[in-house]
């Protein structure tokens, strides 16, 4: 990572780790990007407070607060930082269950992502979600899915709903490498393709489904080619950068072209979820690894010390200030009130109808 | 099934319903014209509306959506690829973002591969978000039901395995003019529908609908024919059977029948249910579908709770048998209006 100061806290060159294409020409892609300090201080801040908000939800998932599944993306902050920096509110954003990080990035406080996952009434989806259904109307962030692989067609529908209202904004279908091999996922890129839609279908290969490695589930990994006649583009996804400018990149494209099928390269530290050691089926040689050689936010503060924008000691009372902030908006979640019991019966049809509940003690039932 | 149709013309597949205004201007359609003037309708008054599904730009294959492309363009009415999961999916989003969508799958009996999407996605978008999403503007529409030849996978009735769903709604018409005030109720309903159209009834004669656009409320059954001794619950191409049973056997036992059209599965009507019932004492409850776990079933255990005290026999159902759906053994397998007549009998006798 070849970097050069243009200007004394001016703008910072970087440039860009090389990319493997799919009947796509990667000449068409910057080789290399402009950023400032307050844009390595945002990524940082962005970062270092997805990363908090994992590392939490694991502590109090494992004091049993945090009920149900709980999928985290230690590692792959990158990513969500990096979309977000490519690319609009106004791009539809669509994603499995590993989505605390969308959920951030798309506008949702670290209080209502806890209170979502404790099941209290001030959660994302008035507790009724939890980790895995996550949701922001204003931001144009569907979700937060469960079933593996449901969202691809879900995401190429948005993209026709953008394209038929004559929107200059593309919809993001994010999946992973397992969900690859669904067959909804190729029923999606045929109607994308065929239609020329402005859907960005994103593959996070971390390596990994649940606990069977790439190469014992899928015929083909190179997912980035799997899109058939949709150009693709592999990158390193660690690299927020590289995220960046593909997502850039991406937007003009898919507004101009169509569809694209691109595959992140990344890697999640812990298991598939809280019930996941995540050792089982790799070894912690190759974890430590890709701690030390591609943390995404080690990256961003390695950039930032190198290039003295920030000391370490300043970079510690971030990361410092991110914990405290991230705790007390926990335990403050942690005090907010469960919903109540009515709302089990809304929001199944547009109109709530009335149920009679019978409580413990008859008298306590209600007509709710 | 069809011969029997033309040549004898059912009073109660083709009157009209107490909601819809009378003396208004009308033209004689079969079921399937209607439901083409209800889709013509939508993407005249709706401008996000569209349709969509495998070979309706042509028409499709019952010739539902004749024409639609013509007028209303080919980015409104189009083809998808032959992939019904992936239909519903993108229907889902296309929904979700807001737009009117109208789906078809082709026929009932291809709907599975859909299943997840719609129960898993469709029926549930609104309550996992918490009330900020919903795919509330998505309608699908598919041919369901015998058709006298149509053997395993071209005459499932598939409503059951949906009604256990909370989030769908789900709406069968009888004939031409249910068909388009019910379809115009679901496309405009703010819920997912499911709306199965009984295949034998597209072309099987026709009467007078309205031109202009009307609605019949969901959620609400119709009484179609009003009776004494007995209630009859159906809907679809089962009010067919059920009128010629029920003239059976009101002359040979000098009784009286109501005969009740569901029209909506689900939500189901179990007020004019349970008033009917509680008035005769006895119920008969007639579908297609296979009898166990079948809707009559639900209905069958809704009414011994609320009506216990006020049942005289235990409620009758005819039903599909057990099995898959014959080929050559459709005579057998179709609860026709001999089997319908033996069971409302058995039911008055008892």
């Amino acid at each position: 990572m070849a970097c050069s100061r243009l200007f004394r806290n001016f703008a910072l060159t970087v440039k860009l780790p090389s990319v493997t294409t799919h009947k796509f020409d990667s000449g068409l892609l910057p080789t290399e990007t402009v950023t400032t300090k307050e844009e390595l201080m945002k990524y940082f801040n962005d970062m270092f407070t997805i990363r908090r908000i994992e590392i939490t939800s694991d502590a109090y998932y494992k004091n049993a607060e945090i009920r149900g599944f709980c999928h985290l993306c230690d590692g792959q902050e990158g990513i969500y930082v990096g979309m977000e920096a490519g690319v609009t509110h106004d791009d539809c954003l669509i994603t499995a269950y590993r989505d605390h990080g969308q959920a951030y990035m798309r506008g949702e406080t670290p209080h209502a992502i806890f209170a979502e996952m404790f099941g209290k009434i001030t959660g994302t989806s008035k507790g009724k979600g939890g980790s895995m259904h996550f949701y922001n109307k204003t931001t144009n962030f569907y979700g937060g899915n469960g079933i593996v692989g449901a969202q691809v067609p879900v995401g190429v529908g948005l993209a026709f709903a953008l394209k038929y209202q004559k929107k200059p904004n593309i919809s993001m279908i994010m999946y992973g490498d397992g969900a690859a091999n669904q067959g909804q996922v190729a029923e999606a890129a045929n109607i994308a393709a065929l239609w020329k839609l402005p859907a960005i279908f994103i593959c996070e290969n971390n390596k990994y489904g649940m606990g069977t490695a790439i190469e014992r589930a899928s015929a083909n990994t190179e997912f980035y080619t799997r899109g058939d006649t949709i150009p693709g583009i592999r990158i390193e996804a660690q690299n927020i950068f590289a995220v960046r400018e593909t997502m850039k990149f991406a937007k003009k494209w898919g507004v101009e072209h169509g569809p694209l099928w691109l595959e992140f390269s990344t890697y999640r530290y812990r298991g598939h979820s809280m019930s996941d050691p995540g050792v089982s089926y790799r070894n912690k040689e190759e974890i430590d690894k890709v701690r030390a050689t591609r943390d995404p936010i080690e990256y961003v503060k390695h950039l930032i010390l190198d290039n003295k924008l920030a000391s370490e000691t300043e970079l510690e009372e971030i990361q410092d200030k991110i914990k405290e902030e991230v705790n007390k908006a926990a335990a403050d979640a942690k005090k907010d009130p469960v919903p109540d019991a009515k709302e089990l019966m809304t929001d199944v049809f547009s109109h709530n109808r009335k149920y009679f509940i019978r409580n413990v003690e008859l008298k306590d039932s209600a007509l709710i | 099934m069809l011969t029997r149709l033309n040549q004898r013309f059912s009073s109660l597949l083709f009157s009209a319903s107490p909601e819809v205004p009378t003396g208004l201007p009308a033209t004689k359609r079969t079921m399937l014209a209607a439901i083409n003037n209800a889709l013509d309708t939508v993407l005249t008054k709706d401008q996000t509306a569209c349709v969509f599904g495998e070979d309706v730009a042509f028409g499709g294959v019952f010739r539902c959506t004749d024409g639609l492309r013509a007028k209303h363009g080919e980015s409104r009415v189009f083809n998808t690829p032959l992939c019904e999961q992936g239909i519903a999916g993108f229907a889902v989003g296309l929904a979700s973002y807001g737009v009117t969508t109208i789906a078809e799958i082709q026929f009932a009996d291809y709907i599975f591969p859909a299943f997840d999407q719609i129960v898993n996605e469709a029926a549930k978008l609104r309550y996992r978000t918490g009330g900020q999403f919903n795919c509330g503007s998505l309608t699908i529409r598919a041919p369901y039901g015998a058709v006298g030849h149509g053997g395993l996978y071209h005459s499932q009735s598939p409503e059951a395995y949906f009604a256990h769903t909370p989030g769908l709604k789900i709406v069968i018409p009888r004939g031409p003019v249910q068909a388009k005030g019910l379809l115009l109720s679901s496309i405009r309903d703010p819920n997912p529908v499911l709306f199965f159209e009984p295949k034998a009834m597209y072309r099987a004669s026709s009467c007078d609908v309205p031109d202009d656009d009307y609605t019949i409320p969901l959620g609400k059954a119709e009484i179609v024919k009003h009776g004494r001794e007995v209630t009859i619950i159906g809907f679809g191409l089962q009010l067919l059977s059920l009128d010629k049973a029920v003239t059976r056997v009101e002359k040979e036992l000098g009784i009286t029948c109501e005969i009740i059209d569901l029209r909506t599965i689900m939500p189901l009507d179990m007020e004019t249910i349970e008033k009917s019932v509680k008035k005769t004492g006895r119920c008969v409850i007639a579908h297609e579908a296979p009898r166990f776990g079948g809707i009559g079933a639900e209905i069958a255990a809704k009414i011994q709770e609320e009506c216990f005290l006020h049942l005289e026999a235990p409620i009758g159902r005819v039903c599909g048998w057990d099995t898959p759906f014959p080929l050559v053994f459709e005579k057998f397998y179709y609860p026709d209006e001999n089997r319908a007549y033996e069971e409302i009998k058995r039911i008055v006798l008892y």
